[in-house]
């Protein structure tokens, strides 16, 4: 087999392409920009960790199944990790993005960072969403009857039903965060490969 | 491509300070974890138990079976919807636009068949109630609409004494009779298994127990006690005083401001505000004037002033 043959194939022009947008130093760095000092940049890692924490209670709960934390103790508190993992997982992201937003962080090639991150807020409102709706309790028959409406009055409600419990459950921990997680993927990488957004240059600050 | 000073920017070139983002990454977890665990054990969550349609029932007895006429005579909340359960009207409009009405009954909900009707057949046969049934059914339309408007008229007047939901008509052929027993369904927990099981053994479909609850006053007046409704910054609440959706604020408080206050299609303005808003916040690296705010307003000082302060030095 000839080198050209082995250049052309897929998966080596998609190595070669991944070594070189995320080079090692880049994933994993170890230095970085010496304007990146301030606390608005704790929020971008504090919303990853409280989204570690919410799958972590997440999948207790999955384990044993929606209805196990009405009659246990030990069943409520995973349930209030996951309430107030879930509280600080929106409380950062805010933070993150409206800090972002004030960076202009989308300069210099990195449009499609931001984009991904407001996605994924939309995403992450449409996934606590359908968790409200699967607690199987008050909040839960009051919210899904009263967002019904809603979503009945665009259409979706055709096949978004939030009156199903078991279509919004499966929502709410299958497909949501796949994609939720999977976008914040995409995101912390195009921020590693891009590197954080340098601030406005003196002469722009004159304008 | 744009050499706005809102769209790009040189690569940094200036000095590098250490970073260990593995260390940053465990330290932010454990942060937050500690202070999850800190925040579960003070407040811990809300829990309000569901309401059943047996609670509600024997709660409010009458209020169940007004509910359940309206149900029988077309005049419910879910009788008269519209899509995604039925055609009974055009539903929302945004401008000439009927979204729901385009894609049409996709969960079809006949509150008649399904909130009366098929729990009163699922029971176990009594004389009474299947003599009322049996002669539902051999009616004409026309002969069941005189008895059901004969028993609305009158139910104005409806009570209800020692288990049994009183109308003073006897022009209201089986309708008493029916009324009463999916009362007394209710109230011994029956037709709540009945409404969920009308496609089988194994369900996770709660469409139609909860269209009937909301059909209801019971069930909206427990969230007006407990500051829920629509009006009181509605669905982003939560019971107990817990932040809830909090992130849904803006999207809550389209409703509790004119025109959508009073609007009869404020859910899908709402929404479709929602939508433009969401689609702007998307594309702002490409929208002049929006992506010059943050140049404009120089916040961006505040968060680099040890970079400006490094280099005026």
């Amino acid at each position: 087999m000839s080198s050209t043959e082995i250049d052309r194939q897929w998966t080596t022009r998609l190595r070669h392409r991944v070594a070189h947008r995320l080079p090692p130093e880049k994933m994993l760095p170890d230095t970085q920009p010496a304007y990146v000092a301030s606390w608005i940049y704790v929020f971008g890692v504090t919303t990853l960790s409280a989204l570690a924490v919410v799958i972590l209670s997440g999948f207790i709960l999955a384990l044993k199944g929606p209805q196990w934390w009405h009659a246990s103790g030990i069943g409520h508190f995973v349930n209030s990790l996951h309430l107030w993992s879930v509280e600080i997982f929106f409380f950062a992201m805010v933070i993150h993005l409206w800090g972002k937003y004030f960076m202009a962080a989308w300069r210099g090639g990195r449009s499609l960072t931001w984009v991904t991150g407001v996605v994924t807020f939309l995403v992450s409102i449409a996934t606590a969403f359908t968790g409200y709706v699967s607690q199987t309790n008050f909040d839960s028959q009051w919210i899904s009857t009263q967002a019904k409406d809603g979503i009945n009055s665009t259409g979706a409600g055709s096949f978004f039903n939030v009156l199903n419990f078991g279509q919004m459950l499966m929502w709410h921990i299958v497909l949501l965060p796949l994609v939720a997680v999977v976008l914040t993927g995409l995101h912390v990488l195009m921020v590693r490969a891009k590197g954080v957004v340098p601030p406005f240059e003196e002469r722009e600050e004159a304008r | 491509m744009s050499d706005s000073p809102d769209v790009t920017v040189a690569p940094w070139t200036g000095p590098q300070r250490p970073y260990d983002i593995i260390k940053e990454g465990t330290i932010a977890f454990l942060v937050v974890a500690i202070l999850t665990i800190g925040l579960a054990l003070v407040f811990s969550s809300p829990d309000d138990p569901q309401v059943t349609v047996q609670q509600w029932s024997n709660k409010a007895p009458v209020d169940f079976a007004q509910t359940a006429l309206t149900e029988l005579n077309g005049t419910s909340g879910t009788a008269q919807y519209g899509a995604p359960y039925n055609t009974a009207s055009s539903g929302q409009h945004l401008g000439p636009l009927t979204l729901a009405k385009w894609l049409g009954a996709t969960i079809p909900v006949n509150t008649v068949r399904d909130f009366v009707l098929s729990p009163l057949e699922s029971q176990p046969a009594t004389p009474p109630l299947s003599t009322a049934l049996a002669q539902w059914k051999g009616a004409s339309a026309s002969q069941r609409t005189t008895w059901v408007n004969a028993y609305t008229k009158a139910s104005t007047k409806m009570t209800f004494t020692n288990g049994t939901v009183s109308v003073p008509t006897t022009a209201a052929g089986p309708v008493p009779v029916m009324i009463n027993s999916l009362e007394q369904m209710a109230r011994s927990g029956a037709l709540d298994q009945a409404l969920v099981t009308q496609n089988g053994f194994y369900t996770s479909n709660f469409t139609l127990p909860l269209l009937f609850l909301a059909d209801g006053s019971y069930l909206g007046d427990l969230a007006q006690q407990r500051h829920l409704l629509g009006t009181q910054w509605g669905m982003m609440n939560e019971t107990g005083n817990y932040p809830g959706q909090a992130w849904l604020w803006l999207y809550t408080f389209w409703y509790q401001v004119p025109p959508f206050s009073t609007s009869a299609n404020a859910d899908v303005q709402v929404w479709g505000i929602m939508m433009l808003l969401s689609l702007l916040l998307l594309l702002v690296p490409f929208i002049p004037g929006v992506r010059s705010i943050p140049r404009w307003t120089r916040v961006y000082r505040l968060i680099w002033r040890d970079h400006y302060r490094a280099q005026r030095a």
